[in-house]
């Protein structure tokens, strides 16, 4: 291990960290506001690269059978608890938001691609087609079971990720794909080769936890989601809708995943069920946070990506056994060091 | 009279239905859903190509039945059961993945129905009761050849990269049983999973031991990651690799950093380059012919080539089978499973085959070439 080498690894490992940053914020967002732990978070990065690769290939991404789908899903099921609520009034605005605004999205990126676009507006293409995502499943799967324990919304989450991967494989076929890389500059820093996509990586990552930190500190919605994080009756008294916090929650998340899905997509191949190693690795990071702190899980995201990086150098076998012992230590430590809410407690 | 007609037609019926009887039958497995399908798929067109190449047998016609498998060991078991109780075949082909192949033969043995199979089979079977055999190039074959080809370019310090799985452990083991003290020495065991995005601390690790020549045991897109890596690092030295990168998408992933990489595969892969008196080379050209009016689509692959040649293994075990027994019957079954163990330098597009009791695999090194990647085409080095 020279100098060199270590400089090399280090700029790598920064660069695995910052798309793990990515998706860490994004589960600590999504934790913080609904406190459900989104362990399908990687699987939507995974599918935006999909995506991504099929708009490139000129053919129609499989996302648009899946957002069409759970619009439907989504749709039915809120105008049926509406019903039953007796609020008619309300449905015709229910549709309109789960049910037309969806479709609305895949009619664009349908009529869009009859036209060649260039690769920027793929790229927004791809993106638009991934955010209702997540806050449709948010409405599907979890709005029912909203004020259940930390522990079941987890153990959902996790039956949720298996019944996505299945989809993926419905929807998006058994290849991997790898699109073409977004920049193909480099640089020389202080002798050490870096390239573009990598600046990009990092540049990303900065850029979103910067964005999100000023969001939450200095915007009143950002307030707000903060607040139904901390207690969502509280935040009801207060005029909070819990229930549209957590849709705007899901849609800010699914834009992070959506972003790391498009930085990695030239990286590395991707199939449709690469996302759970991916969000797993992002989740270490988040708890190295204490799944609370932006700046926290997005330092312990690039501390997993360095260590990563030097593991494979040092022991290329057992890399990924490395990165995973080091949750034991950090969950002893966090469990020692931390005073238990209340919340947690069963009532 | 009209009684008399109807039953003369009754029995030309019954006449008729027998001999319709007596075609052969074949139950082809393959895995056209699921993760196994990106190989599962091209073996089913291969069977096209050879059903459009030869459809009978002295006459006799052969009858083809397709099933799924859907990459799923169990499925393929109930698949097998299905062919053999249901529609009482002759012979049974498949699948896709090893697994599923092997709950296949188990099926096989236990009912007394030959089987070839055009995924690699593991462990040793026992010659007194063997009904299944292989097609494909064992993968320490394969490994053998490239191993050859690096002392003939005289290669001494092999660096290894490779799948952290199974896979990588075959290439690897095959590589480090080929070192001798003055020929090649594999200086490391890099490992890298198939979902990893970057291998740069795995690179330098091969790099710090100044290999001539680095060996790649990966497979598909996901090999074109260390070539890559190497590529950035501007390592000037050879690469090699095995068949298993043998892909449209590792070519197109790899670009300039793959360009050069030298593999070992079966001839069917440069079948238009082939010298005139190799034994795949006319066979070869008229497969793709075959392929192309089955399928309507051009062959880009090694796999569909396997149950081409499984095929001809069977039509030539069936031609001296039929001289003792006819087909639907158990004799005839035994005597086709003997006279596939009983095959003697068969000329197939992959291989001369010779097959006998006690051993799965029937290639020998006339069943590998070596090709290199030239400007993003395959190209023969004899």
């Amino acid at each position: 291990m020279t100098a060199d080498i270590a400089a090399i690894l280090a700029i790598d490992g920064i660069a695995t960290g910052a798309v793990y940053a990515l998706v860490a914020i994004g589960t600590v967002l999504i934790f913080t506001v609904t406190r459900v732990i989104f362990i399908p978070f990687g699987d939507i990065a995974a599918f935006t690269a999909l995506t991504l690769a099929a708009l490139d290939a000129r053919q129609l991404p499989g996302t648009v059978g899946l957002v069409v789908v759970l619009a439907c899903m989504a749709c039915l099921m809120e105008v049926v608890s509406l019903a039953r609520a007796g609020e008619l009034r309300a449905v015709p605005k229910a549709v309109l938001g789960y049910l037309v605004l969806p479709l609305i999205v895949v009619g664009i990126v349908w009529l869009t691609m009859r036209f060649n676009p260039p690769m920027p507006v793929r790229i927004v293409l791809a993106l638009l087609l991934i955010m209702p995502i997540s806050p449709l499943l948010d409405r599907i799967v979890f709005r029912p079971i909203a004020d259940a324990s930390v522990l079941l919304l987890l153990t959902v989450s996790v039956a949720l990720h298996f019944a996505l991967v299945g989809l993926g494989l419905l929807f998006f076929g058994p290849e991997g794909v790898r699109t073409e890389p977004l920049t193909s500059m480099a640089f020389e820093i202080a002798g050490v080769h870096v390239s573009g996509q990598t600046v990009l990586i990092l540049a990303a990552a900065l850029v979103f936890s910067g964005l999100l930190f000023l969001f939450f500190d200095y915007t009143l919605i950002g307030k707000a989601l903060r607040a139904t994080a901390l207690n969502r009756t509280g935040a009801r008294l207060m005029g909070i809708r819990p229930a549209r916090a957590g849709t705007i929650a899901y849609l800010l998340g699914s834009l992070m995943a959506g972003v790391s899905g498009i930085l990695i997509a030239p990286v590395n191949t991707i199939f449709y069920d690469s996302g759970f190693l991916l969000g797993l690795k992002a989740f270490v990071g988040a708890i190295v946070g204490g799944m609370a702190s932006y700046p926290g899980a997005a330092l312990g995201a690039f501390g997993v990506g360095i260590i990563e990086s030097f593991a494979s150098f040092q022991s290329s076998t057992l890399k990924d056994v490395i990165v995973f012992s080091l949750l034991i230590p950090v969950l002893l430590w966090r469990s020692f060091a931390s005073q238990h809410s209340e919340e947690e407690v069963e009532e | 009279m009209r009684k008399m007609l109807s039953l003369t037609a009754l029995v030309g019926s019954l006449v008729a239905a027998s001999t319709a009887q007596a075609d052969i039958t074949i139950g082809f497995v393959t895995s056209l859903s699921g993760p196994g399908a990106s190989i599962g798929i091209p073996y089913g067109r291969g069977i096209q190509a050879a059903m459009e190449y030869k459809s009978e047998v002295n006459g006799e016609k052969i009858k083809l039945i397709q099933l799924d498998d859907g990459s799923d060991p169990s499925a393929a078991t109930r698949n097998a059961r299905k062919l053999i109780e249901e529609e009482k075949v002759d012979l049974l082909i498949g699948t896709a993945t090893t697994p599923s192949t092997i709950a296949m033969m188990a099926v096989a043995t236990e009912l007394k129905v030959p089987m070839i199979a055009v995924s690699p089979l593991t462990g040793q079977p026992n010659p007194a009761d063997q009904w299944a055999i292989s097609v494909p190039q064992p993968a320490a074959l394969l490994v053998k050849i490239v191993a050859d080809r690096m002392k003939r370019d005289a290669m001494k310090n092999i660096g290894y990269i490779g799948f952290s799985d199974a896979w990588g452990d075959l290439v690897y083991n095959g590589a480090k049983a080929a070192e001798t003290d003055d020929g090649i020495k594999v200086l490391t065991n890099e490992r890298y999973a198939r979902v990893d995005t970057s291998v740069t601390g795995q690179i330098l690790k091969v790099l710090a031991v100044r290999p001539d020549a680095v060996l790649i045991g990966g497979s598909g897109t996901q090999g074109a990651l260390p070539l890559l890596a190497l590529g950035e690092r501007g390592f000037k030295g050879k690469t090699y690799g095995t068949v298993a990168l043998v892909n449209p998408d590792f070519v197109r992933v790899g670009g300039k950093a793959a360009d050069g990489i030298q593999v070992s595969a079966g001839p069917v892969i440069v079948a238009e380059q082939l010298p005139d008196n190799h034994f795949a080379k006319k066979l070869a050209l008229e497969f793709r012919a075959a392929f192309l009016k089955a399928n309507n689509v051009p062959t880009t692959d090694g796999f569909s080539a396997y149950s081409f040649d499984g095929w001809r293994i069977f039509t030539s075990a069936a031609e001296r089978a039929l001289k003792t027994a006819k087909p639907g019957t158990v004799e005839f079954r035994k005597a086709l499973r003997d006279e596939i163990l009983n095959t003697k330098e068969l000329p197939g597009v992959h291989a001369v085959y010779n097959f006998k009791p006690g051993a799965y695999y029937g290639v020998d090194e006339r069943a590998l070439v070596i090709v290199r990647l030239v400007n993003g085409a395959w190209t023969y080095q004899p």
